[in-house]
């Protein structure tokens, strides 16, 4: 199992919310994971807060960077991820790297996230967005942004795209394309 | 062709009002201070439901929700304390389901009903039928808050975005924006933040 997700869970020290208060929620995606058949014990997840997570919007590598905002909840998002996937091994070597940036529930990441990100054998960095003061930190991700997702920014140095909207692989190419040149 | 010409003018208008509103988040759809225009759509119950039939309101919390969307399921119980807490007062909560059902058949008609029966609505759920109304607002996720406020020349939109400001957990809530909206509209206040901004599902078309 190759799985680039394995690194260090970090713990959000302030706050350190009881999330077990939270609603069962109707999940638009059932069908694909069944979480009781999935071991997902070598499954760790990178946890950040904003303040946690906006360097992976500010790298200054020359590489170019495809950030894509989703939950295994959201129907459009996981439909497009096999493209960020397939943009990734593509693009490998012309220094482009995909970063999935899940936004799932923190009572779900061991039912729902893990299994899927497992099942999927995700190849693209996964990383984990938890912050739920979202008024605050979505404007920094883009002034425009309403905060539907998926979503997605692609940048390299200090030129960044914003796209809040649904991708196949012919756009996204496209998209990415214009960065290499 | 005949379409095409008619729509330039109406294009036109549109990025001429979206230049000029304040506040505007997105590139169309209500800003800040625009006159919502009134709607009839079908309730749950099968009746039609337009804004003109609250003659006492002093405004509404139109709310685009809906049963699939896991966030939406999230505030079901805050937007049904929002009416109780405000219907009384002259600013009752409006919810109108803007997906496809026909894309998300968990939010169909019967199935809004199943939620609303479970849930105890208070408020008229709306189907927003062939998905004219939720553009015109420009609400782009569920769920997508609009508070309006009843003038001489219409219904103005005051409001735009969240809830409050955790979506997760509604005792670790620090700011009630819908509730800090209507409470200053009600004192004859300017409302202090007028827009916010949340993750929510994409509206399914």
């Amino acid at each position: 199992m190759k799985l680039n997700v394995l690194i260090i869970v970090i713990l959000l020290m302030t706050g350190c919310k009881e999330n077990s208060k939270t609603t069962p929620v109707n999940e638009e995606i059932t069908k694909d994971v069944a979480s009781h058949t999935v071991n997902t014990a070598d499954v760790e997840l990178e946890i950040y807060d904003f303040a946690g997570f906006e360097k992976f919007l500010n790298k200054k590598d020359n590489k170019i960077y495809v950030v894509n905002f989703w939950a295994t909840w959201c129907a459009p998002c996981v439909k497009e991820l096999p493209y960020f996937e397939k943009l990734n091994t593509e693009y490998k070597n012309k220094n482009v790297e995909v970063i999935l940036v899940s936004l799932d529930f923190p009572h779900m990441y061991d039912k729902k996230l893990k299994p899927f990100i497992k099942e999927k054998a995700l190849k693209s960095k996964v990383i984990v967005l938890d912050d739920p003061d979202m008024n605050t930190w979505i404007p920094k991700v883009d002034e425009s942004w309403s905060g539907s997702i998926p979503a997605t920014v692609i940048y390299k140095n200090e030129t960044s795209k914003f796209y809040e909207q649904s991708f196949n692989y012919e756009e996204l190419d496209k998209e990415v394309n214009q960065f290499l040149n | 062709m005949k379409k095409l010409i008619k729509l330039v003018p109406a294009a036109i208008l549109v990025l001429f009002i979206s230049a000029f509103t304040l506040n505007n988040t997105t590139s169309n759809g209500y800003g800040i201070g625009d006159v919502a225009k009134d709607f009839s759509l079908k309730n749950i119950d099968g009746n039609m439901v337009s804004l003109a039939d609250y003659k006492d309101a002093k405004g509404f919390i139109v709310t685009f929700t809906c049963n699939t969307c896991p966030f939406a399921v999230m505030y079901e119980d805050r937007i049904q304390a929002l009416n109780e807490k405000y219907a009384p007062k002259g600013y009752p909560v409006i919810a109108i389901m803007p997906n496809n059902p026909k894309t998300k058949p968990g939010d169909a008609l019967p199935a809004m009903k199943k939620s609303a029966e479970e849930k105890g609505f208070t408020f008229p759920y709306l189907m927003d039928e062939g998905q004219h109304v939720y553009p015109k607002f420009g609400a782009t996720k569920t769920p997508h808050i609009y508070v309006l406020e009843k003038t001489n020349k219409g219904n103005v939109v005051k409001y735009i975005g969240a809830i409050d400001d955790n979506h997760s957990d509604a005792s670790a809530v620090k700011v009630k924006f819908v509730e800090n909206a209507v409470d200053a509209l009600l004192d004859g206040k300017d409302v202090e933040q007028k827009v916010t901004k949340a993750i929510g599902c994409g509206i399914k078309v």
